[in-house]
């Protein structure tokens, strides 16, 4: 594996950078730090995702129990920008709340994405759908703090429009529930949010987040025209994560390429790629 | 001093001046030098005003930090 899991997060078309606000980067691969089994695989699966943001979550310090080993210890703060999220809330009060604290502990380690915040304002928690209204709201309030919003949102094309509308620096609809694994379920949705969120405004960023289950479901999101692909479980529950990894980085790069190639219409019938002419065999109807 | 500390409660000794302030909680709690942010009666206390920021009884505080999360 460590010989086909380079370390070069390039793409081949590095020409294309993923902007998102004030920042680039030459991955279009997001992924979770989550459920993992161990640090050493995660640090292993990160490597080999090519990935330059990493999402981290918020939690309470264990106040009298072994402190054991921290995500901080296991994290190159270095190499990747943190991107903190505010999973778990479920009023725009609390994801404010989580959204100041994780920008307070970025500035104290001095990590570029003290002032960024991957925005949850999830209204159910067994489906872990976002609620549309608290997203804008919470999306106004921090936005006039001064962060630049990445808004989970679901696929809905007008929820989302009016996360953007509320600032929102980037916009990442669910291609389905969090951890579900089934990909992009409706295509439909996600190519009427990248058409009404680009509209005017072809930079804007649009990030597939959540329900990625395995490569092609990222190479699908890609070549529909997100900008990025945002995923955690997908990866951390694999049976060889670190492969899986690897998988997503290319089904990251596949997808682009294959979205600035441009795709062949769908026809309903054949066109064959070998000539006729000259073919020495009975051809029927002819 | 009592106070509710992620959602435990926590007494806190209180010094000879009466005031017990943030960096005297994480001191209590171990957690000095370590990346924390605090958070007083849900507002956030930033790390510079750590040590002004006296304590109240029956405040509830929440001293957090990052964990692996998607």
């Amino acid at each position: 594996m460590s010989s086909a899991a380079s370390n070069s997060s390039a793409s081949p078309t590095s020409a294309s950078s993923l902007v998102i606000g004030t920042r680039s980067f030459s991955s279009r691969l997001v992924v979770g730090t989550g459920k993992y089994k161990d640090f050493p695989t995660m640090q292993a699966a990160l490597d080999a995702s090519g990935s330059q943001v990493v999402t981290v979550a918020v939690r309470r310090e264990r106040l009298y129990n072994e402190k054991g080993q921290s995500l901080l210890d296991a994290i190159d703060l270095k190499r990747y920008t943190i991107l903190p999220n505010t999973a778990g809330c479920f009023t725009a009060e609390d994801a404010i709340r989580v959204a100041r604290l994780g920008r307070e502990l970025l500035e104290q380690l001095g990590n570029p994405g003290a002032s960024w915040v991957k925005l949850e304002v999830l209204g159910d928690k067994k489906t872990l759908l976002p609620d549309p209204m608290g997203t804008v709201e919470a999306t106004r309030q921090l936005v006039a703090e001064g962060f630049e919003v990445l808004a989970y949102s679901s696929d809905d094309p007008i929820a989302a429009l009016r996360i953007k509308q509320a600032g929102a620096t980037a916009v990442m609809p669910a291609g389905s529930p969090i951890g579900s694994g089934q990909g992009v379920l409706n295509r439909s949705n996600i190519l009427l949010c990248l058409e009404l969120l680009k509209q005017g405004d072809p930079t804007y960023p649009v990030i597939v987040d959540a329900g990625v289950g395995a490569a092609s479901d990222t190479a699908i999101a890609m070549e529909i025209g997100a900008d990025g692909v945002l995923l955690n479980t997908a990866i951390a529950h694999a049976k060889d994560p670190v492969l899986m990894a690897h998988a997503m980085k290319h089904a990251t790069w596949a997808g682009r390429e294959s979205y600035l190639a441009g795709r062949i219409p769908r026809k309903l019938y054949a066109s064959a790629s070998s000539p006729f002419e000259g073919a020495i065999s009975y051809i029927p109807g002819e | 001093m009592t106070l509710t500390v992620n959602g435990q409660r926590v007494d806190l000794p209180v010094d000879g001046a009466g005031s017990v302030t943030v960096v005297d909680l994480l001191n209590h709690l171990k957690l000095t030098g370590q990346p924390c942010a605090v958070e007083v009666n849900k507002t956030l206390v930033p790390k510079r005003s750590h040590a002004a920021h006296a304590l109240r009884e029956n405040d509830t505080i929440e001293v957090v930090t990052l964990v692996g999360g998607g």
